[in-house]
């Protein structure tokens, strides 16, 4: 009977159920719980505004997650181009009709929720990525043709979003597409070349740049050339993490963070928060929460048949690991301020949707592992 | 179908071999942030938490409570008042700009005080607290807190400031207070220690002099604050502790009535008592309020201080030079006595004139005094007598004895900053300062204290109070400190020196102290015959207690009261033939060219204790213009005598 199942492409519920990933749900669990007790502590240890809402949004997420989980890999495939063209159509209709805050054009207004469709772009790449190389054979891979449209798929979405003006975001949508891209097979020479064209065309690129942007590259170089202006972030930031120590102030006693020292405590620094109150243990822990999920989604990807949720676990994998990586390079002083949220743990909806949302695919292709798809 | 199969196979291969390739990167990736971690949070640590808490942590040092002068009875003479003031801490404020303009409106600041607040704003700190009024009326203070909550990040605050309740009566020896300068913190460590904005220091006088023991110092708050500098909450609180008070010798009544005899006159009058040295009077006219320089004075008020021709600013008893006038001829005599020159029955004819190589030397006398000995030429002030006495005595001889009994000196040491030595001259120094040799015309003026001779109020005061001692050396004092002498201890050490002083006259043991480098002793004898002092101390008592004296006039018939003194009249221009021929009077007399009036006296006669001296700058003759002063003045200073020593005792018993 077993065999049957196994060989068979249709599931019950049941068997769904039971196939559910239990390492990533727990690692998802975890830090739907650390975040929350976080966002707790940003609010001063009150159950305010951040926290009510984040703790709802990732109740109302996860269910989602779970739901979304039980959709068949195929499905996600048919949706893949749909996906990207929806969102690409969300992005367009925000650089006309977006809601400004702080000088940027990020958001929809959709009346029940506040929509950053660049963050759902940084999901959507990966899904029409793994579809397009999905259905390209691996020698043609690398013909002109086969550059020009991912190229053209990737390039767009991230002019739409530098012009909001949203350098972080679209970093990230571009790493994860050039990642996914890698994977797929491409030859590693383009890539070289693409990097030393982008290195010569750097000071031109920089002439584009919005004074701000600038500004914070340049601080990254000498923070301490301007502690209270520019510097600030980063510097207040090391001294968080910093005066963490081993084991942290202890939970809700971050003086950084409650006396307001921490810039963006909800969202880019809530891993500096975290870190201060838990100390090097704490963040360690919380850094090994996610390696666990980011290779339990490699591990899956593995495990599952069809090259599309191969690919798209791989890269969604990486997605992630970029994610955490920029994120934590960022507060701890690594790499230039860029906004960028940490999966889960940073406040942030559309952030909490799309990471959901990709989650739920790489379930799917869990539950789904032995399903092909044409 | 195969050869797809193949190209499958290929592609999975592919993508397998690359997540591997990835996946070792991730790892030494996230192990790099992991080490990055520990390099800050383990490392770096004690870095990070002296930062963190530099951030969170903040000092607010408040100013201390500034120790008190009093007067010998206790007395408060340069106190504390509480004043109402408003401070605004700027990082406090969310809208600084609008607040001040609405307490602008409030307290009616004028453009220029406005902009002043504002250059103070910016040259201290944010979360330093600037003082935007010191002195607040209790009806801008009641109008501030009406508005209170629409003036969010104004604090009304009761503060103490100093006060000088006696207004101008101790100003020149007290000095007054003023925000501390960059110069007071360079110049003083403690002053630096302590420094708070809107501080107030000692900026003359003693207020600058026992500055250290003054000031006290700072209670510190130590709170918690956020980001905003907004206090979060206190953390501990050391309070501060208020400067010593001091102790003055001066009476308050003495001083007091001091300056109202000298009124709008310019001039100087100094108290000592004549074995202990308490000083307890010291005034100088006129005077002004310190209490104006609290707030930093108006320009309209310093402009009528500063360019008053009586020069109120100057402290006359110490920083004035004055010609001695008469007052040295007690000297004088003392000097040729001692030396053996003359002796009390040598008798000179006094013509009124004397001629001498050439000059003419007037006595003040015009008709002559007629034959005269020396204890009617002090009592008479004989001119004549004491020129033809200073001829015999020559200048080296008699500066010797007027240095050792306090002239050419500072009294007080240091205390009283800026105090003047004056000079005494003779040969050598004429030589040494204006390469001339001595002339003997310049003796015989320094006689009659005239010429180069110059000396301060108060060193007249010392030399009147060293002579009526009996010839003793004093130590002039003006605080009461624990390790002083008492009366007792003095008078006990003056016979001690006294009975060894005869014994000296033996030139071995002299040598033998000379050669054993043995140091004066305290209160050291300054005479070598007491009868010498008896005698010139006898003859003043003449000069005010018998008919003919000079200031006959002004004597206290009562024997409690009795004291005797010397008057002078110090000639400030040379006396042209044309001029005596007129004689003039006084008054007819342009001011800056009239004479200035000395007197010096001690009293009560039978039984001395308190010498005094009084200037008064072209007050006319000493004799009508400043003995009568201290007639009023002894009068007061012996009806406290007995309330002084039971002062005296208490703050004696109290100092051991």
């Amino acid at each position: 009977m077993y065999q049957q199942v196994s060989y068979s492409d249709q599931y019950t519920f049941f068997q769904k159920l039971r196939s559910f990933d239990l390492v990533l749900l727990f690692c998802i669990i975890t830090l739907g719980i650390i975040s929350s007790f976080s966002m707790y502590s940003t609010d001063g240890g009150e159950l305010l505004y951040h926290s009510k809402s984040h703790i709802l949004r990732f109740l109302i997420f996860f269910i989602m997650m779970f739901f979304f989980s039980f959709l068949s890999i195929r499905f996600w495939h048919a949706i893949g181009y749909l996906f990207y063209i929806v969102v690409l159509g969300l992005l367009i209709w925000t650089s006309f009709y977006g809601v400004t805050s702080s000088g940027s054009k990020r958001w929809l207004n959709l009346y029940f929720i506040n929509l950053q469709p660049s963050e759902l772009m940084k999901i959507a790449i990966i899904i029409c990525y793994a579809k397009l190389y999905h259905r390209l054979q691996i020698n043609n891979v690398n013909q002109i043709k086969n550059l020009v449209i991912p190229i053209t798929i990737l390039v767009l979405p991230i002019l739409l979003v530098v012009s909001q003006p949203d350098l972080g975001t679209s970093i990230l949508i571009a790493l994860s597409g050039i990642i996914v891209m890698w994977l797929a097979g491409i030859n590693i020479k383009y890539f070289i070349y693409t990097f030393l064209t982008f290195l010569i065309s750097t000071p031109f690129i920089i002439s584009f740049l919005k004074p701000y942007q600038k500004l914070r590259i340049l601080t990254f170089f000498d923070p301490d050339k301007d502690p209270l202006g520019a510097g600030y972030q980063i510097i207040q930031s090391k001294i968080a993490v910093g005066s963490g120590g081993f084991t942290g102030k202890g939970f809700l006693k971050g003086t950084q963070s409650y006396l307001e020292f921490l810039p963006e405590k909800h969202t880019d620094f809530i891993f500096t928060l975290f870190s201060e109150e838990h100390g090097f243990i704490g963040s360690t822990f919380l850094l090994l929460i996610y390696a666990i999920m980011i290779f339990r989604i490699i591990k899956i990807g593995s495990d599952t048949r069809s090259f599309f949720g191969k690919l798209f676990c791989f890269g969604f994998g990486s997605a992630i690991f970029v994610y955490v990586t920029i994120n934590m390079s960022m507060v701890l002083g690594l790499l230039p301020i860029v906004g960028s949220p940490l999966p889960i743990m940073s406040y942030g909806g559309s952030s909490m949707l799309a990471t959901m949302i990709g989650l739920s695919i790489v379930m799917s292709a869990k539950i789904h592992s032995r399903q092909t798809v044409s | 179908m195969f050869s797809g199969g193949d190209t499958f196979v290929r592609k999975l291969s592919t993508l397998n071999r690359r997540v591997f390739i990835l996946s070792l990167a991730k790892g030494i990736i996230f192990t790099g942030i992991v080490a990055r971690l520990f390099s800050l949070q383990i490392n770096e640590n004690k870095k990070y938490l002296t930062l963190s808490d530099k951030n969170r942590l903040r000092e607010w040092r408040l100013p201390p409570v500034r120790g008190q002068f009093l007067d010998y009875f206790g007395n408060v003479i340069a106190g504390n008042l509480k004043v109402y003031q408003l401070h605004v801490v700027p990082e406090d404020v969310d809208n600084f700009k609008a607040l001040m303009n609405r307490l602008r409106e409030i307290l009616k600041l004028s453009d220029k005080q406005f902009a002043k607040i504002m250059k103070k704003k910016n040259s201290q700190k944010p979360w330093e607290t600037l003082v935007i009024s010191e002195n607040l009326t209790w009806d801008e203070f009641s109008k501030i807190n009406f508005y209170l909550h629409d003036l969010i990040g104004a604090k009304p605050v009761l503060s103490v400031a100093r006060n000088y309740p006696y207004n101008e009566t101790f100003t020149h020896v007290l000095g007054y207070v003023g925000e501390a300068s960059e110069n007071d913190l360079i110049r003083n460590e403690t002053i630096k220690q302590n420094h708070v904005a809107g501080l107030r220091v000692g900026k003359i006088g003693l207020e600058k002099t026992f500055e250290n023991y003054l000031i006290g110092t700072n209670g510190v708050q130590r709170y918690e604050v956020n980001a905003y500098g907004k206090r979060i909450n206190q953390l501990d609180f050391e309070e501060g502790t208020k400067g010593q008070d001091i102790k003055l010798t001066l009476d308050l009544e003495v001083q007091k009535l001091a300056g109202e005899l000298l009124g709008d006159k310019a001039g100087s009058i100094s108290v000592m008592d004549i074995y202990t040295g308490d000083i307890i009077a010291m005034q100088s006219s006129p005077s002004f309020n310190p209490n104006l320089f609290l707030y930093g004075i108006s320009q309209q008020d310093w402009d009528l201080i500063k360019t008053n021709p009586l020069k109120p600013l100057v402290n006359k008893t110490v920083y004035g030079l004055y010609s001695p006038g008469s007052t040295i001829k007690p000297i004088v005599a003392l000097s040729a006595l001692e030396n053996d020159i003359i002796s009390p029955k040598n008798t000179v004819l006094c013509t009124g004139k004397m001629e001498m190589y050439g000059q003419t030397y007037h006595c003040w006398k015009k008709k002559g005094h007629g034959y005269m000995d020396l204890r009617n030429a002090i009592k008479q002030s004989c001119d004549t007598y004491f020129y033809e006495t200073a001829r015999k005595l020559g200048v080296d001889r008699l500066s010797l004895t007027a240095k050792k009994f306090g002239l050419g000196n500072t009294v007080l040491k240091g205390t009283i900053g800026n105090e003047k030595k004056g000079l005494i001259p003779n040969t050598t120094w004429k030589k040494q300062q204006l390469g001339q040799g001595w002339v003997l015309g310049e003796t015989i003026i320094t006689g009659i204290g005239q010429g180069y001779i110059q000396t301060t109020p108060l060193q007249l005061c010392l030399m009147t109070a060293q002579l009526a001692n009996g010839g003793f050396k004093i130590y002039p004092r003006i605080t009461v400190e624990k390790n002083q002498d008492s009366l007792e201890k003095i008078k006990f050490k003056m016979k001690q020196s006294a009975l060894t002083a005869k014994e000296e006259i033996n030139p071995i043991r002299k040598e033998v102290k000379e050669f054993f480098n043995i140091k004066d002793k305290e209160y050291q004898t300054l005479f070598r015959n007491p009868e010498n002092i008896k005698f010139v101390l006898e003859a003043m008592w003449g000069s005010t207690n018998e008919v003919m004296g000079t200031s006959f006039g002004s004597r206290l018939k009562d024997k409690k009261y009795e004291f005797a003194g010397k008057t002078g009249t110090a000639q400030v221009k040379k006396i042209t033939e044309r001029h005596r021929e007129l004689e003039l009077k006084a008054k007819d007399v342009p001011y800056e060219e009239r004479d200035h009036a000395l007197y010096v006296a001690f009293g009560p006669y039978k039984n001395p204790r308190y010498a005094l001296s009084i200037l008064v700058e072209h007050g006319g003759s000493g004799s009508t213009t400043a003995a009568p002063m201290a007639k009023k003045l002894f009068k007061l200073i012996i009806d406290r005598h007995e309330e002084r020593e039971k002062a005296r005792a208490k703050n004696f018993s109290l100092a051991t």
